[in-house]
């Protein structure tokens, strides 16, 4: 199993941070061998990167928060990367005077290498616009963040998986207890630091009765 | 009541203290309560059978009527975001089948496409409509199953096997195809593994004419049936504000009555070739649910149709390399799943495995909805809303 656990990398750079070329065990290598017609991929290995996002909506924020705002495009996507201060203000400036009035999603990854650990990212759609756009304000471990569940009443379900998934605590949260993981169990499973085989033995064995729940 | 009024007019005063007079019980408004009960904390579930899965519910109850839900999940949690980084992109796409059981196709499509657009690659044309085919019959067959799971649970037993029975049509084509059944795998990233088989087409076909009568079978059983009708009609109302703060997408929002289908919002695959219409209701109740997705069912046979009549030659797959190693970067990409918005967040460090995948499944997020449907109802009709809101255990729990 050992090969298989990834070592976690660094973020993609909206933030302009080194990356170091992933090295993947040799594995996949030999496939390449045979390829007469090269496909584009390899030589565009780079990938595209994320360009400014330009629009009413960014220059009014922009305007109004200056540099803790950075808006950002990749391929066809729209997204704000804002400063932790601003975020409840600005989710509700988005629902009340752009009209994204549905919260799609909340989520996290955690980028264990960098000081602020955690990206937490809202997916919004506004209705009216038929338009996505996604917000990514960056937290540090142990940091909380306030809760949208007065903006969004949907983000109550996500709001605590966020947090039993990643342990990232939501200030203002009606009921934040752990939504898919039992109460009392410990550790945040979606963590890089979290090994895939790891469990709550602990857990498992007073409650389940079995040694082990693999 | 000629007798009460003669003794009203024979003795006013006795007429007030009848114990004959119920005018104070006020029988009609559903927010007051006339049994005298305590009130009662019960679990429903998770080994019920009408909670379609291992749902628990707790049900805070005054007599038969519910007071407040709290849903408990989690009990079938696999771990699916946590195992997609630690498969490649390639190793992953077996496992999306595995979260909503019963539309596997759907799930394959959503992520088939999400990885294809986070490496900037697109299906070929054949390619996108075999897709469409295979995507509409999974709709066609997770709608036989919330019908048939949904009338059982309401109480009525035949058109579980009206459903099951049809429904085998469909999965003889999947099997036909790709040899599978329920967890069909039938995609891959930048097309389709297979080729259509010798005849695919003509089976396809074949079956959109045994279906279309099959529509109105369980209709003839179920529209105008006054159990079914009393069971459903405002049962579990909920208006379009309420399911646009609470993110519900899918039959339930359009049968309150937005008229908003991803296939047509913003289209994917080969859908934007195709004519359909969005069927939407008014009242927001289960009844209407019901109505919707029958309506979706033959709406979804249209497309079928023509795809399968339009269905370009040409590869099936596109250019992709052996190795799956998207660029850095992120990608969001949703479909219109049978049960609402499926979506798949992809952060990619340019490696063969996805950093970071997580799912926005459309049951989990609809399931929150439960709560406000049910109060002020009675505990049969949890179960009849449960039904209704269509939600797969495997997909909310991941």
């Amino acid at each position: 199993m050992a090969e298989e656990v990834k070592s976690p990398a660094p973020p993609p750079p909206p933030e302009g941070e080194k990356m170091p070329t992933a090295e993947k065990p040799a594995a996949a290598a030999p496939a390449k061998a045979a390829a007469p017609a090269k496909p584009a991929a390899p030589a565009k290995a780079a990938g595209p990167v994320p360009l400014p996002w330009t629009s009413p909506l960014v220059e009014k924020y922009r305007s109004q928060y200056g540099s803790g705002l950075d808006a950002l495009t990749y391929l066809g996507q729209n997204y704000l990367s804002v400063d932790r201060s601003l975020i409840p203000d600005i989710l509700r400036l988005l629902r009340d005077e752009e009209r994204f009035d549905y919260c799609v999603d909340i989520t996290a990854v955690h980028y264990p290498k960098r000081e602020k650990q955690f990206d937490v990212v809202w997916i919004l759609y506004s209705f009216a616009r038929n338009e996505r756009m996604r917000v990514k304000t960056q937290i540090a471990d142990g940091a909380s963040i306030p809760s949208s569940v007065a903006i969004w009443p949907t983000t109550n379900w996500l709001e605590r998986e966020v947090y039993d998934m990643f342990g990232i605590q939501f200030d203002g949260h009606p009921d934040l207890k752990r939504i898919l993981l039992p109460d009392g169990w410990k550790g945040y499973p979606l963590r890089k630091d979290y090994d895939i085989l790891q469990q709550d033995k602990e857990w498992v064995q007073i409650n389940l009765g079995i040694e082990s729940g693999q | 009541m000629s007798v009460y009024k003669d003794d009203q007019t024979s003795d006013a005063s006795n007429r007030e203290h009848s114990s004959l007079d119920r005018s104070h019980l006020d029988l009609d408004t559903p927010d007051k309560t006339y049994l005298d009960s305590n009130e009662l904390i019960i679990n429903m579930g998770p080994q019920h059978p009408a909670t379609h899965g291992v749902l628990r519910v707790i049900l805070k109850l005054d007599g038969e009527k519910v007071l407040g839900t709290e849903c408990v999940i989690g009990y079938l949690h696999r771990g699916v975001e946590k195992i997609a980084e630690n498969r490649t992109y390639t190793m992953f796409a077996p496992y999306v089948d595995r979260m909503d059981y019963v539309a596997a196709v759907s799930n394959g499509l959503g992520y088939c496409e999400a990885v294809e657009k986070l490496m900037n690659v697109e299906a070929p044309p054949r390619a996108k409509y075999i897709r469409v085919i295979l995507t509409e019959l999974q709709r066609i067959a997770s709608h036989q199953i919330w019908l048939g799971t949904h009338a059982l649970d309401i109480g009525a037993m035949t058109p579980l096997f009206y459903t099951f029975r049809d429904r085998e049509e469909i999965l003889k084509i999947f099997e036909k195809y790709c040899g599978a059944r329920l967890t069909t795998h039938a995609f891959r990233i930048g097309g389709c593994q297979y080729e259509t088989y010798a005849g695919f087409e003509k089976d396809v076909k074949n079956f959109l004419a045994f279906f279309a009568p099959k529509i109105d079978e369980y209709e003839a059983l179920l529209t105008t049936n006054r159990i079914w009708v009393e069971r459903t009609r405002n049962v579990g109302v909920i208006s379009a504000a309420d399911c646009v703060a609470l993110g519900v997408t899918g039959p339930v929002l359009r049968a309150s009555g937005v008229k908003w289908d991803l296939r047509k919002a913003q289209p994917y695959a080969a859908y934007a070739e195709f004519d359909f219409e969005i069927p939407t209701g008014t009242n927001g109740d289960t009844y209407d649910r019901y109505l919707v997705r029958m309506e979706e069912m033959r709406q979804s046979m249209r497309i079928i149709e023509q795809a399968v009549n339009g269905i370009p030659e040409g590869p099936i797959m596109g250019k992709v390399p052996k190795v799956i190693k998207p660029p850095v970067g992120e990608i969001y990409h949703s479909i219109e799943a049978p049960k609402g918005e499926l979506g798949y967040f992809i952060v990619s460090d340019g490696s063969t495995q996805p950093y970071r995948l997580r799912v926005r499944p459309p049951s989990f997020v609809n399931l929150q909805a439960l709560d406000i449907m049910v109060r002020g109802l009675l505990v049969a009709d949890v179960v009849a809303v449960i039904g209704t809101i269509d939600i797969v255990l495997g997909e909310v729990d991941r």
